[in-house]
């Protein structure tokens, strides 16, 4: 069982700045958990907690079941993958992936066993003698994760492991990751990204991180259908969903509210009759707006800004009045709509998200 | 022979023993506090205390070389300052009276003076221009070093070059120092160049400036070439003439490492010792402070006192850099 | 950079004051060279940019002693070469200091009591003497010679034997090697740990580091000759010996060790240090087989500026080494020189080219890590 808790987890530096507050989270053997927020949120220092590489200012961590507070980083039963990788850049990929063994006085034989087998896994046979600046960036990952392989850990962690691979290698090297839990369900793996397509395409589950908080915990896909804030909404998917403040003019199984260009907009959110009349944001992600043709049946209408055709699709950017953020439209294929048209915007109403005055989501009807 | 093997013996020694030293010391402590087996608790209890211990167990020797060598030393001369001549009975501030109605001392102070400003100044200056200019030549790297090579000759070695050089044979004798001999050849009078009242000094300084300037020229080659090329090029885009170029765009950006090798080189100035000993011993109203101050402690003077009074006031000269160097440091640190 | 491509005057300008400048900074070392080279007559009479052309000289040499003389038609001789088989033409020739060329060549000059000499333009001389020269004492013949270059490594032979040159040259062995080591390793060690670990006044040792960068190390002479002189009683030894003078150095070379290593050390990329944690491995077992290898080109640059520092100071090694000829390193012998032989160029210049020839050879053969060492300590 390699179970990770931490419970009430807090980080504070010298100077008391509180760069992590009260973090409880509970994550399951053999699950793919992923930390993903913008930079500065405290995703890494989280992970270099759970690492021992930082010390944890209060709150317990566990790690099957034992506290590990002051366990140093060797024996907690972790491993970990770096950012830079972190090879040893004087030592061969096979002393790279000894040293841990060597540090620890395994016998001779395991530790040869242990490195070819990784090394197999890893397709990293071929290289054992070379040193790390005679491989390529794809290569040394490998080595890096193999370095962790070779430890037999109960708890993977990651540090942002693709950022300094290209866009081509790193689709590839993430499928790899994915084949790599899939061959060794039983290790609890934690990954810190601040890419949303990795957090999407790996997680089981995610933990979005923001100013020291988690903002919401959950699968992919209940991330990206019920965020549970407006930073969740707009800091998963991309574009970014559309927020459009406006005002609670009718509350029940149907909330009704008012957009700043005066129309009204009435969507499936149950709200108690306390939030009437109050300030709320309204949510629609771009890929959820349709055009239409009267203004009947849109939610909103304005005037196009800009338009960036991608092939695939092609962003409108609608100026709504009375909205300081223009409104995105992402449509199919391409569109012979130009800069100056008016457009009409539609949606389905279990598209549409409400949150509340401060910015929580407001409870869908289950 | 012998000399040569026991030499070898006690050389092998020194180095293990030092060796010896951390090996042991390390290994000492993982014996008596295992951090890499055992029971989990215990191994925590036992790496807080070896992580407590360990920094001292590298630092020690430092410390302690650092404390004995130069700390100490430095109490102890301020101390030594308000002592007799054999440092044993206090006369208050009779060594500092002494000092400032010393003529010896007003012309070691004021040599020191001309050695901190043109030594520096004219070091940098050339290390600025050679490596300018051989950064744009094929042979530069050639160049440099040999220009660079000074760097490697003692003080007393370049000394002896340099005395070759100002040599004088009185009158109608063939001079054999190439300075005369030019002298002479353009129809001058050889001069005594070591001699010659206040000007002997900058005979002495220039000995310094032709070691010094490869240290500048190296450091301000590499500064120039970690300019950004853009700028450069912007700057020539925008019209500006190589000197232009060199003055508005190029020194402005490495104006931090030229005071890096400014203060360098004074430090190295305040200290200077050698030449001065080696070439006219003080002589002929060449006096600077360290050789005066070795002057009152080893020789003739034989004066603690006196002695450490002239040391002090190195030491205050020089405090400023000292601070000046701490808040440098300082800012790196918290820009890492 | 700027680069142009086409040939400007300004390029050529350029070459020629770089090419006037690396001479002027060349010229002193190479007239020292080629003096030490040059035979020892010669090199005080002329400068050594005539080394190549013939010389005029005012030459004294001694004829051989009377116990030479052969007697031959009713004269004794006394024969021999001025120039002893070596190339060279005299000119004039005269008997004594007052007239040292009063005669040309080939004459018979009358000296006292029917006794004659000749001097021979390829050098040879005749003494001739009615009756049989006396005493142990030789005659002294005055002339004036054209000899033509002569380079020669006597000087070098003489400083290494009988100046005592090859004594020091050990003795500064024994105070290098050592005092070029043992503050790499004291320093290493402390550079790792004021870098990557963390205790209580990490901060306010490295700003002492960085101040007694600067202190003048003659500051520290007296206290020490006296701290010396107590241990060297206690242990029933003298106080200048060379454990004494190997720790001196790497006290004062401490700061600087210190400093450039640490700036180095914790340059390396952080996760590979964590990494290492992480893979189990204590700090000494970090800097062992982590940072040590990683630190290498540090190691060397300041090994090479230690090793120059070393090798040519004088002061330290006046002082805790003493000024007997057992203990004296080449920078002493050359200064004792200096004052006791200041005229004596052909020991002065060869010398000082032997102290000189070790460092500039370490100098040229690891220049490389030496400018990347000057580099991490300044640039940032």
């Amino acid at each position: 069982m390699a179970d990770v808790k931490l419970t009430h987890v807090k980080k504070i530096y010298s100077n008391n700045v509180e760069v992590l507050k009260d973090i409880n989270l509970d994550i399951k053997q053999g699950e793919f958990i992923v930390f993903v927020g913008p930079s500065g949120c405290g995703k890494s220092t989280l992970l270099r907690m759970i690492s021992g590489l930082e010390e944890i200012s209060a709150g317990t961590l566990e790690i099957d079941g034992e506290v590990v507070n002051d366990i140093p980083p060797a024996l907690r039963g972790i491993a970990m993958v770096f950012q830079s990788y972190a090879l040893y850049p004087h030592m061969t990929v096979y002393d790279n992936m000894a040293f841990s063994l060597q540090i620890a006085k395994v016998k001779k034989d395991d530790v040869d066993k242990q490195v070819r087998k990784a090394a197999d896994m890893l397709q990293l046979t071929p290289y054992l003698d070379r040193l790390p600046k005679a491989l390529s960036g794809g290569q040394r990952q490998r080595v890096a994760i193999g370095r962790a392989i070779v430890r037999r850990p109960k708890v993977f962690l990651f540090d942002e492991p693709l950022s300094n691979l290209d866009a081509a290698l790193r689709v590839a090297t993430r499928m790899e990751i994915a084949n790599l839990k899939d061959s060794m369900p039983d290790s609890t793996m934690i990954y810190v990204t601040h890419d949303q397509v990795e957090a999407m395409t790996l997680a089981d589950r995610i933990v979005l991180l923001s100013g020291g908080n988690i903002e919401q915990v959950g699968s992919p896909l209940e991330l990206y259908e019920h965020p549970a804030n407006v930073f969740v909404a707009k800091f998963i998917g991309s574009p970014a969903m559309n927020i459009i403040p406006c005002r609670v003019e009718a509350t029940g199984d149907q909330t009704t509210v008012s957009l700043p260009d005066t129309s009204t907009v009435q969507t499936p959110v149950v709200t108690a009759s306390s939030e009437q009349s109050k300030a709320a944001f309204f949510g629609i992600r771009p890929e959820d707006v349709g055009v239409v043709d009267t203004k009947e049946e849109a939610f909103v209408s304005g005037e196009v800004s800009f338009v960036e055709s991608l092939g695939e699709a092609t962003l409108l950017y609608v100026k709504v009045s009375g909205c300081e953020d223009m409104v995105i439209a992402k449509q199919a294929g391409t569109l012979a709509t130009k800069r100056g048209d008016i457009v009409h915007l539609s949606a389905g109403p279990e598209k549409m998200h409400l949150f509340d005055e401060n910015e929580q989501s407001y409870k869908r009807e289950a | 022979m012998g000399q040569l093997a026991s030499a070898l013996l006690t050389m092998i020694l020194g180095v293990l023993g030092c060796a010896a030293y951390f090996y042991g010391s390390n290994a000492l402590l993982d014996k008596i506090f295992p951090t890499k087996k055992g029971n989990a608790q215990t191994v925590a209890h036992n790496l807080r205390i070896a992580n407590m211990v360990r920094p001292w167990l590298f630092l020690g020797p430092a410390v302690l070389l650092l404390t004995f060598y130069l700390f100490y030393p430095v109490i102890d001369s301020i101390r030594l300052s308000f002592f007799g001549r054999s440092g044993e009975e206090f006369v208050g501030l009779s060594n500092y009276i002494w000092l400032f109605h010393s003529d010896e001392f007003f012309e070691s102070f004021r040599n020191n003076m001309l050695w901190l400003v043109f030594v520096p100044t004219a070091a940098t200056f050339f290390g600025l221009i050679i490596a300018t200019m051989t950064d744009r030549i094929w042979w530069g790297n050639i160049a440099k070093s040999l220009i660079f090579m000074p760097m490697a000759i003692s003080f007393v070695g370049a000394s002896v070059i340099w005395k070759f050089i100002y040599d004088y044979r009185s009158g109608g004798d063939d001079q054999i120092g190439l300075l005369n001999a030019l002298v002479v050849f353009f129809g001058g009078e050889p001069q005594t160049w070591i001699a010659i009242p206040f000007w002997n000094n900058f005979f002495l300084m220039i000995i310094l400036v032709w070691i010094q300037t490869g240290f500048a020229m190296v450091i301000l080659s590499a500064a120039l070439r970690g300019i950004p090329d853009e700028t450069i090029e912007a700057a020539v885009l925008d019209g500006a003439s190589g000197v232009q170029i060199f003055f508005k765009i190029m020194v402005p950006q490495i104006w931090g490492t030229i005071a890096v090798v400014w203060t360098t080189i004074t430090i190295l100035v305040l200290k200077v010792f050698d030449i001065v000993l080696a070439m006219t011993n003080g002589q002929w109203g060449t006096q600077v402070l360290a050789n005066q101050m070795f002057d009152w402690m080893f020789r003739g003077g034989g004066d603690f006192g006196r002695g450490a009074v002239v040391a002090i006031v190195i030491m205050v000269l020089v405090i400023p850099i000292m601070v000046w160097n701490i808040k440098r440091a300082n800012a790196e640190m918290e820009g890492r | 950079m700027i680069t142009s491509s086409k040939r400007t005057p300004l390029t050529y300008l350029v070459h020629a004051t770089v090419l006037f400048l690396v001479i002027m900074w060349t010229i002193p070392t190479a007239g020292l060279f080629i003096s030490s080279i040059r035979d020892k007559d010669q090199l005080s009479v002329s400068g050594w940019w005539t080394a190549l052309s013939t010389s005029t000289q005012q030459l004294v040499t001694r004829a051989n002693d009377p116990s030479t003389q052969t007697l031959e038609g009713g004269l004794y001789l006394i024969q021999g070469n001025i120039f002893d088989g070596a190339p060279g033409e005299v000119t004039k020739f005269g008997s004594s200091s007052l007239k040292p060329d009063a005669f040309d060549v080939g004459t018979k000059v009358e000296l006292k009591r029917g006794q004659t000499l000749q001097v021979m333009k390829n050098g040879d001389y005749t003494f001739a003497s009615p009756t049989e020269w006396k005493g142990s004492r030789s005659s002294r013949i005055f002339y004036t010679a054209e000899t033509p270059p002569r380079f020669t490594l006597d000087n070098y032979r003489e400083v290494l034997s009988a100046e005592g040159l090859g004594q020091s040259f050990i003795n500064s062995l024994t105070v290098t090697i050592p005092a070029t080591i043992i503050p790499i390793l004291v320093a290493a060690f402390a550079a790792y740990a004021l870098a990557w670990m963390s205790f209580p006044g990490r901060a306010l040792l490295l700003a002492a580091v960085v101040g007694l960068l600067v202190v003048p190390l003659q500051m520290s002479l007296i206290p020490l000759l006296k701290s010396y002189n107590l241990i060297g009683e206690f242990f029933g030894v003298g106080s200048k010996t060379y454990v004494g003078i190997w720790l001196a150095h790497t006290g004062f070379g401490l700061p600087l060790a210190i400093y450039l290593l640490r700036n180095y050390i914790a340059g390396l990329p952080s996760e590979i240090i964590e990494s290492a944690r992480v893979d189990g491995a204590s700090d000494f077992d970090i800097f062992r087989k982590i940072v040590l290898p990683l630190s290498f080109p540090a190691l060397a640059s300041f090994a090479i500026f230690q090793f120059l520092w070393v090798w040519n100071d004088l002061l330290i090694a006046m002082v805790f080494l003493g000024n007997d000829a057992e203990h004296l390193v080449l920078t002493g012998q050359l200064r004792e020189l200096l004052g006791s032989r200041g005229g004596n160029w052909e020991i002065l210049t060869a010398s000082a080219f032997i102290t000189i020839i070790i460092p500039v050879c370490v100098f040229f053969g690891l220049q490389r890590y030496l400018v990347r060492g000057l580099l991490a300590g300044s640039v940032k």
